[in-house]
C-alpha cells in the first residue's frame, strides 16, 4: 500500500519536473533567455495596490534615488516585457509613469497600501477626482 | 568578401536589458553547430567555397544523393546544406565544426533569411499605392490605379501590379551581435530578422564595415 502511494507521488513530481521545464525536457530557448534578467527581489502586487517604486536617476556623473509613489492601475505583457503603470495626482494633475517590472533601474518596489481591485486594468479612475479616485482596502 | 558565417534557426523576439538598464530589442537566434561537408578549392572545382550542413536529421529522411553526401565523409546526416565562398577557405576541413563563438557581441552582421508570406496581394499592400475615394459615389476603392496612358499601346515595365507578396529571399544588414553563447548555441541580435519561427537564417559578418 505505502509503496504504492509513494510511487504515485514519484510520478507526479516527475510530470511536475516536466512541466517545468518547459515541456520536452529543456526550457524553451526563449523563456531561458529572459530567465537570466528576471528579478526575484520584486514584491507580489497587482492592480489597486498603492506602491512607492525607488528608481535609479542617473544625474551627469552621480546616481540618485528617486521615489514615485502612486497608484497601480495595470500590469501588461509577460516575462521579462512585463510592465506596470503608476498613477498619482501631482499639484492637481494626474501623472503616471510605466515601468519595466524587471528593469535594472528600479532600486526596490515597496507595497505601502494593498487595494481592492475588481478588474485588471484600472483605467476608468482616470476620469475620476477626490473621494470618488478611492480604492478599498484589501486584507 | 564573407569572413564567418554560420547557419541558424529563428526562435523568436524579447527583449533584454543592457548595461546601463535599457531595453533592447533581441531576436533569438538558435545557430550551429555546423559540419563543413564539402571542400571546393580552385584546382578540382574552378573555386574556393565551403559547403556546410546544419540541424541533425534521420537518414531516411535524406535521399540517397543527399545520404551519400555525408556517408562518403563519415559526418552525421544534415537537414540544411549552404555552399558559400569564404575567405581563407583553406583553413577549413571537411569535419570541422562552425560554433557561434566564431562572433562576439558587438560584431556586426547581416541575417538572410526568407521573408514571411503573405500569399497574392493587392497593390495597396504590396507596392503602398494609394487607395481610391471610399465615397462621392466612388467604388474604385482599392483597385490598381492606371496601367497608362493611351496611344502608347502598351503598359510601361515595372508598373505596380497585384501578385505574390512575401516569401522572397530577405537580407537585414547591419545588426548588432548583442550576446553570444556557445555552450547553448545560440545568439541574440539586436532588432528584427526575417522570416518565421524556426526559419532557416544565414548569418555573415555586415558587409557595410
Amino acid at each position: 500500500m505505502s509503496t504504492k502511494v509513494l510511487y504515485v507521488i514519484i510520478v507526479v513530481a516527475e510530470i511536475l519536473i516536466y512541466r517545468a521545464e518547459g515541456g520536452n525536457g529543456e526550457m524553451d530557448l526563449l523563456t531561458l533567455v529572459e530567465q537570466e534578467q528576471i528579478r526575484k527581489d520584486i514584491p507580489e502586487f497587482r492592480p489597486g495596490d498603492t506602491v512607492r517604486v525607488h528608481t535609479k536617476v542617473v544625474e551627469g556623473s552621480r546616481e540618485r534615488i528617486q521615489v514615485f509613489e502612486g497608484t497601480v492601475i495595470a500590469r501588461k505583457g509577460s516575462g521579462l516585457k512585463e510592465t506596470f503603470t503608476v498613477r498619482k495626482i501631482s499639484y492637481g494633475v494626474g501623472v503616471e509613469r510605466i515601468f519595466p517590472v524587471n528593469s535594472p533601474r528600479i532600486d526596490k518596489i515597496e507595497v505601502v497600501k494593498k487595494g481592492k481591485a475588481r478588474r485588471a486594468k484600472l483605467y476608468y479612475l482616470r476620469k475620476l477626482r477626490g473621494k470618488a479616485a478611492r480604492i478599498q482596502d484589501r486584507d | 568578401m564573407i569572413e564567418k558565417a554560420i547557419l541558424g534557426k529563428k526562435i523568436g523576439m524579447t527583449q533584454i536589458f543592457s548595461d546601463t538598464g535599457e531595453a533592447v530589442p533581441v531576436t533569438v537566434v538558435e545557430a550551429g553547430p555546423c559540419v563543413v561537408v564539402q571542400k571546393k578549392t580552385v584546382e578540382n572545382d574552378g573555386y574556393s567555397a565551403i559547403k556546410v550542413g546544419y540541424e541533425d536529421i534521420k537518414e531516411k529522411k535524406l535521399n540517397k544523393p543527399l545520404q551519400g553526401q555525408f556517408k562518403t565523409r563519415q559526418l552525421s546526416f544534415k537537414k540544411y546544406l549552404k555552399e558559400f565562398r569564404i575567405q581563407d577557405a583553406d583553413k577549413y576541413n571537411v569535419g570541422d565544426e562552425i560554433k557561434v563563438d566564431i562572433f562576439q557581441p558587438g560584431d556586426k552582421v547581416d541575417v538572410t533569411g526568407t521573408s514571411l508570406g503573405k500569399g497574392y496581394a493587392g497593390t495597396i499592400k504590396r507596392w503602398n499605392a494609394r487607395r481610391g475615394p471610399m465615397t462621392h459615389g466612388s467604388k474604385s476603392h482599392r483597385l490598381v490605379g492606371s496601367s497608362g496612358a493611351t496611344g502608347v499601346a502598351r503598359v510601361v515595365k515595372g508598373l505596380p501590379r497585384p501578385g505574390h507578396k512575401g516569401a522572397k529571399k530577405v537580407t537585414v544588414q547591419n545588426l548588432e551581435v548583442v550576446k553570444v553563447d556557445p555552450e547553448r548555441n545560440f545568439l541574440l541580435i539586436k532588432g528584427s530578422v526575417p522570416g518565421p519561427k524556426k526559419s532557416l537564417l544565414f548569418i555573415k559578418n555586415s558587409v557595410k564595415n
